[in-house]
């Protein structure tokens, strides 16, 4: 194994100058980061975001963990953001069955553990969204920072849209790497590691579903990043909010169905700007996607569903979190799609999920009334948590997520379907 | 007996009985009912033909990679604290960041650990059987005994 370089005060850290709990924190980054080949470590300078937002009844040796940091007075000194919570009783019904599974044996941790973070540096009660990079959340990363987070969908989203630099951690090595104030030098956080292994061109005659183009670039380059040409005459060049909606998206779907944790877009994203062609490998493999490859790949999906010609009990909107610009779309096009059917509210309980932050905004508007109007709740639960209850995995779920489409045993469906089969 | 050579993730000697995945191990859909109960590990991955239901504490669990999601370190690290841990875990390839993580932690964090090695080539993988028994010595050499 590589020897991580390590400066004289990481060293002293080691031998204790810090307490015993710290140097286990930095001695477990030093092991992991030298099984990876890390070099020497970063510093970290912004707001952490830790994965492990749930009390899940199991996971005991992290609330051990939380509790020798406490004890130890340690914090992330920069705080940190964290992904969604697993229930949300009020927007997101539940039977008493479920209830007793979600509170007694899955999540029966989720207020104590929600004590701890707080005491380690949470940033408040409303940090709990897989999209914290959203402006209305705020834990965004400047082009080039370096960050030590492991929420897939947000480190691929740093990496390529805002140009930050994040590998693809695991849980509590995000955590552990925010306390340290130091990320571990390798992969994504190097120049050669951010070049592009494939050429990805687009060639549809229409604007690609983000969803399905992330879906079978994943799928193709696994691990790999890719340097996709052609979609900025779709998307154009400008990173609006339009932009940033397709692309959490896409990339959400890139880290799932692969394991993409960096994206590089011709003339959109912010490296590719710079550096252009540059960023490709000379050895680089092409794959095309043209409409029949999107066709192709939207067909390939598996229905895990008992019964594949089941009625759909319930719809998730919205993993990851939705933009404010997500939830008023989807409130335009329900409204739209209830009229032409001659309806009032949907047909399917429809639960659209956003970052507090962005669901308290979008509360003060018209367009949520709208929404509760047509009988759809706005929750920030995480869906993947929730459809982790095993009484749900017979539940006929649909979603518009390729991510939790691939996590549970939901269906996924195009935005236009989604819309067609909850109003009709 | 046939010897492999892999690179030691954790230190540590171990001999025991093997069980073989061919397919990426989702750690999390393996262990979560046996977690749950902290009961012996009983795989419960159903899209996992080679494990299904077979009993894993304790041996020596030969794989090519985990899979799935991101608290499959943490549940790793869990099967130790418990004590339903795998006593080796043998990976034919590189380990991935998700299992290295679990390894890692346990080993700084709990009583227990799980003896890892990487990088064991897909010849070991080919070879090895369920109900071998292995032997794992701290530089990451693997005798396989049939």
């Amino acid at each position: 194994m590589t020897k991580m370089k390590l400066t004289a005060e990481e060293k002293a850290i080691l031998d204790g100058s810090q307490g015993e709990v710290m140097a286990k924190i930095l001695k477990t980054l030093v092991m992991f980061g030298e099984a990876v080949g890390a070099t020497d470590f970063v510093p970290v300078k912004n707001c952490g975001h830790l994965v492990t937002s749930f009390g899940l009844k199991m996971i005991t040796p992290v609330y051990k963990i939380m509790d020798e940091i406490i004890a130890a007075g340690i914090k992330a000194p920069y705080g940190f953001t964290a992904d969604p919570r697993p229930i949300d009783y009020e927007n997101v019904k539940c039977n008493p069955i479920e209830k007793l599974v979600f509170s007694k044996f899955m999540y029966s941790k989720q207020k104590d553990y929600e004590e701890q973070l707080k005491k380690i540096g949470l940033k408040d009660s409303d940090s709990f969204t897989c999209a914290c990079y959203l402006d209305d959340v705020g834990n965004k990363p400047k082009y080039g920072e370096a960050i030590g987070w492991a929420e897939s969908s947000a480190v691929v989203f740093a990496n390529s849209v805002l140009g930050a630099r994040c590998n693809r951690n695991s849980g509590m090595i995000d955590i552990f790497q925010s306390i340290a104030c130091r990320a571990l030098n390798y992969g994504f956080m190097k120049d050669e590691g951010r070049k592009a292994k494939w050429i990805v061109e687009v060639k549809t005659t229409k604007k690609p579903e983000a969803q399905i183009l992330g879906s079978a670039i994943g799928m193709k380059v696994v691990e790999d990043v890719p340097y996709i040409k052609g979609l900025d005459k779709w998307i154009g060049t400008e990173i609006n909010e339009d932009v940033i909606s397709y692309l959490k998206d896409f990339g959400a779907a890139t880290a799932s169905n692969g394991a993409v944790g960096l994206y590089h877009i011709d003339n959109v994203t912010p490296e590719a700007k710079e550096k252009g062609k540059d960023l490709i490998l000379s050895d680089a493999k092409v794959y095309v996607i043209d409409d029949h490859e999107i066709e192709r790949v939207y067909k390939s999906y598996p229905v895990m569903w008992k019964n594949p010609d089941a009625k759909p009990k319930l719809c998730f909107i919205g993993c990851p979190h939705a933009t404010f610009k997500q939830l008023n779309w989807w409130t335009e096009h329900i409204g739209q799609k209830l009229n032409e059917h001659g309806k009032k509210k949907v047909n399917t309980q429809t639960v659209i999920t956003a970052a507090p932050a962005v669901a308290e905004k979008f509360r003060k508007t018209e367009n949520y009334q709208k929404l509760l109007s047509y009988g759809v709740r706005l929750s920030s639960i995480c869906p993947l948590m929730y459809t982790n209850n095993p009484l749900e995995k017979s539940k006929p779920i649909i979603t518009s997520s390729n991510k939790l489409r691939t996590y549970s045993n939901a269906k996924y469906l195009m935005d236009k379907d989604i819309l067609e089969t909850i109003t009709r | 007996m046939k010897e492999f050579k892999g690179r030691p993730l954790t230190g540590g000697t171990f001999k025991g009985e093997a069980v073989v995945s061919h397919v990426g191990f989702n750690t999390l859909a393996s262990l979560q009912k046996s977690a749950m109960k902290a009961q012996p590990i009983i795989c419960s991955d159903q899209n996992n033909p080679d494990l299904y239901g077979k009993p894993m504490t304790g041996k020596v669990f030969c794989l090519p990679v985990t899979i799935g999601s991101t608290t499959g370190g943490m549940i790793l690290q869990t099967s130790c604290q418990m004590g339903i841990n795998f006593g080796a875990m043998l990976f034919s390839k590189e380990a991935d960041s998700l299992a290295l993580a679990g390894l890692i932690l346990a080993k700084n964090w709990e009583e227990n650990y799980i003896v890892g090695v990487d990088k064991l080539g897909d010849d070991f993988l080919n070879y090895v059987k369920d109900g071998m028994t292995i032997e794992v010595t701290e530089d990451g050499t693997v005798k396989v005994y049939e």
